[in-house]
């Protein structure tokens, strides 16, 4: 993934690192999921997602998570040929538990993100986000 | 255009066709009689606000007919639900009379008799005659434009929308929002927005670099002591649906969660009364409102419904009024201890031959009309059908959109944009330029020609129809479906995308669509820059001029299914 310079200053001011999974290409959506979870299933609740219905360019979609609390958020594409996007990782000292990336979707899909509570458990939230040839809006 | 006083004899005489339909009731022509501009006002004023709403005015500055569609489908949650009624269903769920000067006003049953009989509608000097009457009873009236202003009709192509905008400036618009504006191009919007007397609200637009909001979300106004916030919602799929080329600059969308930061805010800062005007479109509205929460009413926009009374959501009022300055909406308000307590509505029908026209309006229209008046009235040829766009699958103006581009571009197959916008003409009227540039105007009308494949006219019916019938009104645009010349097809509205459409067939020989194959194909309004081809207003200038009388009848290639 790639950080814009105000992303990065988002980041940077909020004490965060953000780690890219530099997965191989191949790796399942799963495997990006049992790796972060342990195999736990996620619950819902206290983890924003906050994307496009219908992305205006799906080469660079706008997408944020929010989840206070949280100790590291991961994202993924679950439609794209290499699924998983980021995880975020929050140190004690960031000030607030959110991020906010462009990410580049292949087509219509669900992006997922879970995210690592203090307490060990896991939230998930989901959005469709839909890459679209264009129509004729009235 | 029959004059005031003949309203009454026209539609005596229009009551024999009406009588021969089957339908209609000429005895309800005849109750129309008396009807009067005082009666069009009558209000009795309600509480201590009063919103005046306008939308989707698509720079029709002087009267027109304008035919409302005859299928309008919902889906999922909100099928069968206005809008998504029309004809009797229309009339049944709102108690309105067949025949009667509402039902003329709102569906499309016995168009042409009624039309004959109750006369054009819309018109911004009659416009402006009703805001100075609400006005007059209530002078702290806000009035407010939901935006489609700048954009649909040869003077406001040719003028850029200045035409309109110096309309709208002498009506004394308070506010507005956001759709076709944008393609006149940043610079041209920012230009306009600069000399604006009031704000150009977006709360969803946004600065397509930063993600950072870039126009005035909201206004706040204190009107009879009440403080008001009205927060703009542009159309939030303008760069999808429109070329995001002319403005790439900004970035829109729902924006749900930026909707309610914004309603919080003007809360915060003492908004008694909430307004959100919108161009969402209706079923996008109806979600939201059920979603965020503390808006008192929405004044939606972009579908183009006319729905008499208001749509209750929770504790929102939705005001939906209609389009091409057809109607007026009166909301009045009784707002208390920070909060909406009651509302008394009324959709004001713009009757062109019973409101008067304010004069100083009218000549504000002439004025800008002057410099392209020779070139618009030019009669091109003559119909003897009735030429209308809306409905969610096709029209006869379209169908005759897509004859003239099948045969001036020699293709095959023709794809004409399920625009909502554009007037109707009668049978035995003449087609002037100015009434193609009326169903056609717009800055990227390129008629392009080009190959495609079977998979690939699959693919975008298919695409087009999940904007339409998405059972998620978030991910709905709200046009309708995209015209077809030379191909016909069936959809079941009830399937999700990829499963709508099959039995795609070329209409001349009845032969199955191959997906492999390539076909020609010509059509209009693409999104995609530098757009070859001769503008879609001349190409129908050519085709009409061949046939010198049109007749159409509507197409039959649609099939729909899972109603």
């Amino acid at each position: 993934m790639r950080l814009s310079r105000r992303e990065t200053l988002i980041l940077g001011l909020g004490g965060v690192a953000a780690a890219a999974l530099p997965l191989p290409a191949m790796a399942a959506a799963e495997e990006a999921i049992a790796a972060f979870t342990g195999g736990a299933t996620p619950g819902t609740g206290g983890l924003t997602l906050t994307a496009p219905e219908i992305a205006e360019n799906g080469n660079t979609v706008p997408i944020s998570v929010d989840a206070p609390g949280a100790s590291a958020i991961l994202v993924l594409a679950l439609g794209n040929p290499t699924p998983p996007v980021a995880t975020f990782n929050f140190g004690p000292a960031a000030g607030s538990q959110s991020a906010s990336t462009r990410i580049r979707l292949a087509k219509t899909q669900e992006v997922l993100a879970i995210a690592k509570m203090a307490d060990g458990s896991f939230v998930e939230a989901r959005s469709t986000v839909k890459v679209t040839i264009g129509g004729c809006g009235g | 255009m029959i004059s005031r006083r003949e309203f009454w004899q026209a539609g005596m005489a229009a009551s024999a066709i009406v009588g021969a339909s089957g339908l209609g009731n000429w005895g309800r022509l005849a109750a129309q009689q008396a009807l009067t501009q005082d009666q069009l006002l009558a209000f009795e004023d309600f509480g201590n606000v009063t919103l005046i709403h306008i939308t989707d005015i698509h720079a029709q500055m002087r009267p027109v007919w304008f035919r409302e569609p005859s299928i309008n489908l919902g889906v999922g949650e909100v099928k069968g639900l206005p809008p998504h009624v029309t004809g009797a269903e229309f009339l049944k769920t709102f108690g309105i009379e067949p025949g009667s000067t509402m039902a003329y006003a709102l569906t499309s049953d016995d168009f042409q008799a009624l039309a004959r009989g109750y006369g054009r509608m819309g018109g911004m000097d009659r416009v402006s005659t009703v805001v100075k009457a609400i006005r007059a009873a209530r002078p702290e009236a806000l009035l407010l434009d939901g935006g489609d202003t700048w954009h649909g009709s040869l003077t406001a192509l040719k003028s850029q929308g200045q035409d309109v905008v110096d309309v709208m400036n002498a009506l004394g618009v308070e506010a507005m929002t956001s759709h076709w504006e944008w393609t006149l191009g940043t610079e041209r919007v920012m230009e306009i927005v600069d000399s604006l007397p009031f704000p150009f609200l977006g709360a969803n637009i946004f600065d397509v670099e930063w993600d950072e909001p870039a126009f005035e979300p909201y206004k706040m106004f204190e009107r009879g002591g009440v403080k008001i916030a009205v927060i703009g919602q542009a159309f939030p799929y303008l760069p999808i649906a429109n070329p995001k080329w002319m403005f790439p600059e900004y970035s829109f969308g729902i924006r749900e969660e930026r909707m309610q930061e914004v309603v919080d805010e003007v809360r915060a800062a003492g908004a008694d009364l909430v307004v959100c005007l919108s161009h969402n479109g209706f079923d996008v509205d109806r979600k939201m409102a059920g979603r965020v929460q503390g808006i008192d009413v929405i004044l939606t926009g972009h579908t183009h419904d006319a729905i008499p009374e208001p749509v209750l959501v929770g504790d929102t009022i939705l005001i939906a009024s209609g389009s091409n300055g057809k109607f007026v909406s009166r909301v009045d308000l009784d707002v208390r201890d920070g909060r909406m307590m009651g509302f008394r509505t009324r959709l004001i029908p713009i009757f062109s031959d019973v409101i008067e026209a304010d004069p100083e309006i009218t000549a504000v229209i002439e004025a800008g009309r002057a410099p392209y008046r020779d070139e618009a009235e030019e009669v091109i040829g003559t119909t003897e059908s009735l030429l209308y766009r809306r409905g969610n699958f096709n029209g006869t103006w379209d169908d005759l959109i897509c004859d003239a581009v099948r045969s001036e571009r020699d293709a095959q197959i023709a794809l004409s944009p399920g625009v909502r916008w554009g007037p109707t003409l009668l049978p035995g009227e003449d087609i002037t330029r100015e009434d193609i540039l009326g169903v056609t105007a717009m800055t990227y009308g390129q008629c392009y020609r080009t190959e495609m494949t079977g998979a690939d006219l699959k693919l975008i019916l298919e695409d087009v129809a999940d904007n339409l019938f998405n059972t998620d009104p978030y991910y709905q645009q709200g046009g309708d479906m995209v015209r077809v010349g030379g191909l016909s097809y069936r959809i079941d509205i009830s399937q999700e995308i990829g499963k709508r459409i099959d039995q795609l067939t070329l209409t001349d020989t009845g032969a199955a669509i191959d997906p492999a194959t390539s076909y020609t194909v010509a059509g209009w309004a693409s999104v995609n820059e530098g757009t070859e081809g001769p503008q879609i207003w001349e190409v129908i200038e050519d085709h009409v001029r061949k046939l010198g009388t049109v007749r159409r009848d509507p197409a039959e290639t649609v099939t729909v299914t899972g109603l």
